[in-house]
């Protein structure tokens, strides 16, 4: 339980839950960025987001992982190619190859592993925050229209600019509503972490199935039999912990933004205030 | 004085870094005795060893990096790592793909694994590694191929009843059957494997050439036999 395997394993829960804390607020800016894009009066930007949106929601997201960050990586390097090597000659494509010179790697192949695995994490940040802030955003842009039209037109009668009543109106308001959609997103994404599996980031599943894999007493000091069965099942109970806790949590910060609100959970709350 | 010393050490330091050319060597991790992953997670097997004398001879540094099987030979192109050094045996169609080193191991036998000996191997169900050349052997004898992602898939599949023979390369196999009294042998040992050898980019000629000048003086001075019988086995074929 304490071989150097094993703390591997250990730490890949940090790798996963650090993926969570990060790619969660990323998300969300995406997101929020693409909602207010969405219904910005320039018209070039209203179409990149809506663009964003609808592209991202409909690619699925085994598709988008699996193509979109060989495309980025590929993509980094070759901007890093053209950048510092711009007196190579041969081609960056030779047939199935795809070269760029050694200075224009990424990471620089004499990198130590750890940055390999930092790069390949941040790459993963990434294409996660883009497929959830789509969603966000679509959920953002619902919410924003959410807010009742009449709130918009009572700040406009008290003399406030479009933008001063979308920062004090809406955006304090939105939140209530895009609460439902935005905890299902959340659920999703936490579900969604063995994906990293797929970009080569050694998550939990890759640990566990290492570990639970039959180990044959010639190539260990422990050996066993197939045992993937319940390190799968302690994932299980983890995932199902963690999805426990997050709508506990969301259900308190449901309840803190319902207050004063015209919505059903907003006239509850006032209720029972008014009871006691 | 402070910044000539700092910059004298950034110098040494520079200089120590451009000294050896850094390599990424890819393998799978999960197909012993040639490469799995020991209880401190570091890459170790009959390739880690190869590998890692083959790199000290040709004075380059090189690091160990993990891939799925699946994905192992796209991932060499787009250039993730330099190398595959996998238990991958030669073949025709990979070889349009890759550039093969000289083989670093003989032809070798491939074998059927079962649960009893008399195992139906042409009209039962058999379990092998997807892309593998004994899953394209499988579909050519009449079996149904049942295709897993990883070899310990495949066997899972025979000893769970699921399939009636797992079907592999002997080596990885040999342990497996030795350990666990419940396996054996099935049928006939076939030869399939021309041998394995290291993958390369196309594009990358230098590289392979220096590793085709390692395995070679290997092979003559008979550190490569000695390790093959160390991993692989005694009764495994050397040079």
């Amino acid at each position: 339980m304490t071989t150097g395997k094993h703390l591997a394993f250990y730490a890949s829960f940090g790798t996963v839950l650090m993926l969570l804390a990060v790619t969660a607020p990323l998300a969300l800016a995406f997101g929020f960025f693409s909602a207010t894009g969405s219904r910005a009066q320039f018209a070039p930007l209203r179409w990149i987001s809506q663009t964003y949106m609808a592209l991202v929601r409909g690619i699925p997201d085994i598709a988008f992982f699996l193509f979109f960050v060989i495309a980025l990586d590929q993509g980094i390097e070759w901007l890093r190619h053209q950048a510092k090597c711009p007196d190579w000659a041969e081609p960056i494509r030779q047939g199935n190859d795809f070269i760029v010179c050694a200075a224009a790697k990424m990471p620089l192949n004499n990198a130590p592993e750890s940055v390999h695995q930092i790069y390949g994490f941040a790459l993963a940040v990434l294409t996660f925050a883009i497929v959830f802030g789509a969603f966000a955003g679509n959920v953002l842009a619902g919410a924003m229209n959410t807010v009742p039209h009449g709130q918009i037109e009572t700040a406009e009668a008290y003399g406030m600019s479009h933008r001063q009543a979308f920062w004090r109106i809406i955006v304090p308001q939105m939140w209530i509503y895009a609460l439902p959609g935005l905890s299902n997103l959340w659920m999703v994404l936490i579900k969604a972490t063995p994906l990293l599996f797929l970009l080569g980031v050694e998550d939990v599943v890759y640990w566990a199935r290492e570990l639970g894999g039959t180990k044959n007493i010639r190539f260990t000091e422990y050996p066993h039999g197939d045992w993937r069965m319940w390190y799968f099942l302690a994932l299980l109970v983890f995932y199902l912990l963690f999805t426990k806790v997050s709508e506990i949590v969301l259900s308190r910060v449901t309840r803190k933004l319902s207050r004063g609100q015209a919505t059903a959970g907003g006239e509850a709350l006032r209720k029972a205030g008014a009871a006691t | 004085m402070k910044t000539l010393v700092l910059t004298a050490a950034a110098c040494a330091l520079m200089a120590g870094a451009a000294s050896a050319e850094t390599i990424r060597l890819g393998t799978e991790g999960a197909y012993p005795p040639y490469n799995y992953i020991d209880d401190n997670g570091q890459v170790a097997g009959f390739e880690r060893m190869l590998g890692d004398e083959l790199c000290k001879r040709a004075e380059l540094e090189c690091e160990w990096v993990t891939n799925d099987w699946d994905s192992i030979i796209p991932n060499l192109l787009s250039g993730n790592y330099d190398a595959i050094i996998a238990g991958m045996s030669i073949t025709p169609e990979r070889a349009e793909k890759v550039d093969f080193s000289v083989n670093y191991t003989p032809p070798s036998y491939s074998s059927y694994a079962a649960m009893s000996e008399d195992a139906d191997l042409t009209g039962g169900i058999v379990a092998a590694q997807s892309s593998t050349i004994q899953s394209q052997y499988v579909v050519d004898t009449g079996a149904t191929l049942l295709e897993f992602p990883s070899f310990e898939d495949s066997l899972a599949a025979m000893l769970s009843g699921e399939a009636d023979a797992v079907f592999a390369d002997k080596d990885t196999l040999v342990p497996v059957v030795e350990e666990d009294p419940t396996v054996m042998w099935a049928g006939e040992d076939i030869a399939l494997s021309v041998g394995i050898g290291m993958a390369f980019r196309k594009s990358d000629p230098d590289l392979r050439a220096k590793f085709d000048a390692g395995i070679e003086a290997m092979k003559a001075d008979g550190t490569l036999n000695a390790m093959i019988k160390e991993y692989l086995g005694e009764d495994s074929p050397g040079f």
